[in-house]
């Protein structure tokens, strides 16, 4: 492939990435990685490398739109950023000496049930958390845009919460996957926040945490710029995209494509476990 | 003067997002066209991993090669700001918060920095 081609196409599938990752609260790394590596065969750390920046573009893209509507809570994203970024730490650090493949196939198993769970709840009928005293000391509580108005909401299960970030920035470290699956799924199944906060509020999160490792990536050269320049570019128009979609589209729509693509993402994880990939 | 409170600030994150979005996104896209006026016919495949440049790996590198009109540079330059966005976001959250005089979060936020900026400035 010429040059050109070969930025077009990355520029057409990162356009999709961004989409579906600021619609579901993933990032785009979750199909910017798979993508570059299987579809075109790119070298893994060139991929990780524009993955990377592709985690930000979603991030940073969708953000503008979701912080002024008001959806992306952001005491619940600071306050679960400190259990994540040392979570986070350690995964990467206990990577180098777990080397067993069975590993991703259990995480694997356990995220496909995770993915399932959620797709599945109707989120008219989940009851909202009670009130919590930690929820309410730390002014988690706030309301959410609806198609009825302003919706207020509680939030519940703070200590699980935080623990489960914990953990959520530890297997991502571990096995190298973008935490925001496991982010979304604490927010939503744990602490029993609104479905679009949690997914918005994970955006929030996954750019700071992806900011955090983007000094080791730039200095060790993955970062190719002929690469990720069609990545951030197609990353940024489809998440600005995937953002206004959010704001209008129904609840269990939403919830149905992020189970779709977190189940595709277990599969990947099982599959490459089995292969010994990993 | 007007009062702090959540949805001020959250106005202004907004605000501040988007500039720093459509800034990188400016510089890429005009060192991207150049990069392509040059080499749109060669062909190209990243199988191969090479890492980038010397002078692509830092900003001090980064600078000095912008400086020096290099296409990839302007491209890698658009990159390091937009990396720089959240960062932005978690600072001024901060300020926000102090000037809220909400002393829970000035030092939630204050950990969430200095985490960041450790991590960008002496991980590698």
């Amino acid at each position: 492939m010429t040059t050109l081609e070969f930025t077009l196409v990355v520029f057409l599938i990162s356009a999709v990435a961004g989409f579906l990752g600021a619609l579901t609260g993933l990032g785009g790394g979750v199909v910017v990685t798979p993508a570059l590596t299987l579809l075109l065969g790119v070298d893994l750390r060139y991929a990780i490398g524009a993955s990377l920046v592709s985690v930000i573009a979603t991030s940073s893209g969708a953000a503008a739109a979701y912080v002024r509507e008001g959806y992306s809570n952001i005491r619940i994203g600071m306050f679960l950023e400190v259990a994540t970024t040392p979570g986070a730490l350690i995964g990467a650090f206990l990577a180098t000496r777990t080397p067993t493949s069975a590993l991703p196939v259990i995480f694997g198993l356990m995220l496909l049930q995770a993915a399932w769970q959620s797709s599945r709840q109707d989120p008219d009928e989940a009851a909202n958390a009670a009130p919590d005293i930690l929820a309410t000391r730390l002014k988690f509580d706030s309301s959410y845009p609806t198609s009825g108005g302003q919706r207020p909401y509680h939030v519940g299960r703070v200590k699980t919460g935080f623990g489960l970030m914990f953990g959520a920035g530890a297997i991502s470290g571990l096995l190298g996957i973008g935490s925001g699956a496991l982010k979304v799924i604490a927010m939503d199944q744990a602490m029993r926040i609104p479905f679009k906060v949690s997914t918005t509020t994970s955006n929030f999160m996954i750019g700071v945490t992806a900011a955090a490792s983007a000094g080791v990536y730039l200095s060790r050269g993955y970062i190719e710029p002929g690469l990720t320049m069609p990545v951030m570019l197609g990353v940024l128009s489809g998440s600005i995209l995937g953002a206004r979609l959010l704001i209008v589209a129904r609840t269990r729509v939403l919830r149905w494509i992020f189970g779709v693509v977190v189940g595709l993402m277990a599969l990947e994880m099982i599959f490459s476990g089995i292969r010994g990939r990993i | 003067m007007a009062v702090w409170n959540d949805e001020r600030l959250e106005r202004i994150v907004a605000k501040l997002l988007r500039a720093g979005v459509l800034l990188s996104a400016a510089v890429v896209l005009l060192g991207g066209i150049c990069h392509l006026a040059a080499h749109a016919a060669e062909p190209v495949a990243y199988r191969k991993f090479q890492p980038a440049e010397a002078s692509y790996r830092s900003v001090s590198g980064i600078t000095g090669a912008v400086a020096r009109a290099d296409c990839r540079a302007v491209i890698q330059l658009g990159l390091v700001l937009l990396i720089a966005t959240p960062v932005a976001r978690v600072a001024f959250s901060l300020v926000a918060f102090a000037f809220e005089r909400d002393r829970t979060y000035v030092f939630v936020t204050l950990v969430v920095l200095a985490v960041l900026l450790y991590s960008l400035i002496f991980s590698h």
